[in-house]
């Protein structure tokens, strides 16, 4: 199964995506560059993390034109598995791919660190394997991930189960201490409507080897390359 | 064709946090600035352009505006268009 990851001009998890992607058997990841407009027969796609175009504007604002854009919202059209990481997050939801936006951090601080987050949903293929209430420790690293969505929105998401993903402490409780940026409702990752697009703003590639402190975000990857084989 | 530059002013909407307005609130007053309010940080953006007449210079703002320069999810715009005289 080929696995399409994106690198904008600015893109920085790339190529940890890669090498994340590479420990999960059946997973053949292969990098695209934002001008191109050929998926190279990617069976998914992942948005990375990184400043893709400086952040000018708003963060995921500028990348949201690349050329590989339209392809990439084609494919999410299609019901197509689309993973958003972090800035990838950020582009997902400048292009209407999901909703709500990210807001710069409260306190702005930029928070890179060790966090909880609860499953919540598992709905997306990214999560499929992983049962609903599960904890994973995950690393993020980011400025602006205060998720804001509007009351009308978020009882949708509610209704939908569109949540995937909330901060929690260790123990999986949904705590105002364990929202370490101010996001809405705890919010660290949504899915769109359908649920085969979702945006997290943890960094599961980073969190997928022992040596760097955690394996939990493996699950994410995993979880795709089941659901592919199921398919 | 006439010259135009539109002065865009783009603010967090009134319901949005904004960690930087509350943050130089903060500053101005450790500053000893006193009786301040509310501070909401946005962005101006002038862009200059040629267009027949003012109506259609607007017209073009306000497009970008809703397709880029603001998120209308969380940002307001507003702005003005000015004839820029000949070089």
């Amino acid at each position: 199964m080929k696995i399409g990851v994106v690198t904008f001009p600015g893109s920085n998890g790339d190529t940890d995506c890669v090498h994340a992607l590479e420990s999960v058997p059946g997973c053949e990841p292969q990098l695209i560059w934002h001008k191109s407009t050929d998926l190279g027969g990617s069976d998914a796609l992942i948005l990375p993390g990184g400043f893709a175009h400086g952040d000018y504007l708003r963060a995921g604002a500028i990348a949201r034109f690349s050329p590989v854009m339209r392809e990439v919202e084609r494919f999410a059209r299609e019901g197509r598995p689309v993973l958003g990481i972090c800035n990838g997050f950020q582009v997902l939801t400048e292009a209407g791919l999901l909703p709500g936006a990210l807001l710069r951090n409260q306190h702005i601080l930029f928070r890179c660190a060790w966090v909880h987050v609860r499953v919540t949903s598992s709905r997306s293929p990214w999560l499929s394997a992983v049962p609903e209430g599960t904890v994973l420790r995950i690393a993020v690293a980011h400025g602006q991930g205060n998720y804001f969505a509007d009351e009308d929105t978020l009882r949708e998401l509610r209704e939908r189960a569109q949540i995937a993903l909330r901060y929690c402490d260790p123990d999986g409780r949904i705590t105002p201490d364990s929202n370490h940026n101010g996001s809405v409702l705890n919010i660290a990752g949504v899915t769109n409507r359908e649920g085969n697009v979702l945006g997290m703003m943890p960094h599961p590639e980073r969190s997928s080897d022992p040596l760097l402190g955690s394996e939990d975000g493996r699950a994410v990857f995993a979880s795709l390359a089941s659901t592919m084989v199921r398919a | 064709m006439r010259r135009w530059v539109g002065r865009v002013i783009v603010l967090p909407k009134p319901s949005v946090n904004d960690p930087q307005g509350l943050a130089v609130l903060d500053g101005l007053s450790s500053l000893g600035f006193s009786g301040i309010e509310r501070v909401r940080v946005g962005r101006s953006v002038e862009v200059y352009l040629s267009s027949e007449d003012e109506q259609e210079a607007a017209r073009e703002l306000d497009e970008m505006c809703r397709r880029l320069l603001a998120n209308t999810l969380i940002e307001s715009y507003t702005f003005e268009v000015c004839e820029e005289p000949d070089e």
